[in-house]
């Protein structure tokens, strides 16, 4: 289990309990988390899941592999902490992450 | 029609359509009654992993939901399943329930859905022969993909394969047959065609094009034999039928809604009866990129027809009409196609298919319409953007792999 806190554009946290193995996406879907689109269901397929990693948790997050990177090249408002939430996957090490969502998915 | 005084909506289907309706309706603020109304036992789900990772054994099934259980008590939306809606009656705005009942609806979606076209063989009824549609069909399947079992699939188009390639990687011997000369051939060009006929190949699996199945034989009621057009006969353990699916439009056509190939809406996702929409499979829409409308067959469609209908009924703005998209898992191949590619005059290919990491754009007057592109999201991405804006790119430009899709896409901008 580890506690993940999501920031909406406008700076409103909502914070859940996700399970290990589930993706950072998935607990936000589950837990109607609002700005996390999640089209494809987590196939790295669309890019609308898109999160702001908080800086801090970066490094136990680790780096994109190339498709997600990709993906990410394309998507609106990209940042050097931008990552796609349905390719990040719950461990206790995460207890705590902050991930901040953009104003818009698409 | 002003839908916003809707104390009462109904939703006849439970898929992703539904899925998406009801949770954009909660989203846009309604506050009224919910009734999801679904033939299947099992709360919506995903289906694009059923012929994927799901049917491998690399998903659990918790995992397939969109919502849990307690999401639809908590949003108060009432889940009526295993149930089949009988009729819809516009004059009392009610539906009817296969074993009596009825709920009435200030607005009602329908998200019907579509079912698999049945194989019209003798012995198409023999067990060991197995449509693959739902959760309850996989659960089926699964047990009996064995290695070493011998699969015959019918149909090459996306799922026929997809379950090919599952079949391959569980080492099941697969034999895949196809009536047209290629595979996938009402969706792709010859080009991609021959790609993935390569490749399954390559796999290990039996790809027979031209090959018209003729009826499956049996003994002791369960499948043994495919027998095929020319008399040849292939042993089968197991039988898949991927040949398309119908949409369910009979409720609504019953009722008297206007259907041709799929429940005719507008932009909004609305029927010509103001309080009733469709989205999703089941529907006709107008494809606004493509100046015609059309069925899509497609996660992109329930979701983006599930948001409209429900922005129609809350008076919302229209959301976004996105360009179509799709994607199919092969091996470790990623397919992402973007756009319609009927009627195209003209393709570009982009990169070399023995890299196993290429795309060919489809071109019509000048114009991208489509693309797929084969572990290569940059061209999907930007083609995405490129087919909503009608960009005329020179295809010397799109194919020339010293320049990024993002320095091409900023030369059509």
């Amino acid at each position: 289990m580890a506690k993940i806190i999501y920031v909406d554009h406008e700076g409103t946290e909502r914070a859940i309990e996700a399970t290990n193995g589930e993706s950072v996406m998935e607990a936000a879907i589950k837990n109607s988390i609002p700005g996390i689109d999640a089209d494809c269901g987590g196939a790295c397929a669309c890019a609308t899941c898109h999160v702001y990693v908080d800086e801090s948790f970066l490094e136990k997050v680790g780096t994109a592999e190339d498709m997600e990177q990709s993906m990410l090249d394309f998507a609106e408002n990209v940042k050097p902490n931008s990552r796609l939430s349905c390719q990040i996957s719950v461990s206790d090490d995460l207890d705590g992450l902050k991930v901040t969502t953009p104003e818009s998915q698409h | 029609m002003d839908l916003s005084n809707a104390e009462r909506v109904v939703i006849i289907g439970g898929g992703q359509a539904a899925a998406q309706a009801c949770a954009s309706l909660r989203l846009f603020g309604f506050e009224g009654a919910i009734t999801l109304i679904g033939d299947e036992a099992a709360l919506p789900y995903q289906r694009p992993p059923l012929s994927k990772a799901y049917m491998k054994g690399e998903l659990a099934e918790e995992r397939l939901y969109f919502k849990p259980a307690n999401w639809y008590e908590d949003q108060n939306i009432d889940t009526v399943l295993s149930v089949r809606a009988t009729k819809i009656d516009r004059s009392a705005q009610t539906v009817e329930l296969e074993h009596g009942g009825s709920v009435p609806y200030d607005a009602l979606i329908i998200a019907t859905g579509s079912r698999p076209r049945t194989l019209p063989v003798d012995g198409a009824d023999l067990d060991g022969v197995f449509d693959l549609r739902s959760l309850s069909d996989v659960e089926r399947i699964r047990p009996r993909m064995i290695a070493g079992q011998k699969l015959v699939i019918v149909g090459a188009g996306y799922i026929g394969l997809e379950a090919a390639a599952v079949a391959r990687q569980l080492e099941l011997d697969a034999t895949v047959l196809e009536m047209e000369d290629r595979v996938l051939a009402r969706v792709t060009s010859p080009i991609m065609s021959q790609f993935f006929e390569d490749e399954h190949t390559r796999q290990g699996a039996t790809i027979k094009t031209g090959a018209r199945l003729a009826s499956l034989k049996g003994s002791d009621g369960k499948v043994t034999h495919a027998v095929l057009a020319d008399g040849s006969e292939l042993e089968a353990d197991l039988v898949l039928v991927g040949i398309g699916i119908l949409p369910n439009v009979e409720l609504a056509e019953d009722a008297g809604i206007a259907c041709s190939n799929g429940i005719l809406t507008d932009r909004d996702a609305r029927t010509n009866d103001p309080r009733i929409f469709a989205a999703g499979d089941c529907a006709a829409r107008p494809l606004v990129h493509y100046g015609r409308d059309g069925r899509l067959e497609s996660v992109h469609n329930a979701i983006e027809q599930g948001k409209l209908s429900a922005a129609a009924i809350m008076g919302k703005p229209r959301p976004p009409e996105d360009c179509p998209w799709f994607w199919s898992d092969q091996y470790d191949l990623k397919l992402q196609i973007a756009g319609l590619s009927q009627n195209y005059d003209e393709t570009v290919l982009r990169g070399d298919p023995s890299e196993r990491k290429f795309a060919v754009f489809y071109l019509q007057n000048g114009k991208m319409i489509a693309v797929d592109a084969i572990n290569s999201a940059p061209e999907f991405l930007a083609s995405k953007k490129l087919i909503i804006t009608g960009a005329s790119l020179a295809p010397s430009l799109l194919s020339d792999t010293f320049k990024s899709m993002k320095e091409i896409a900023a030369t059509a901008a």
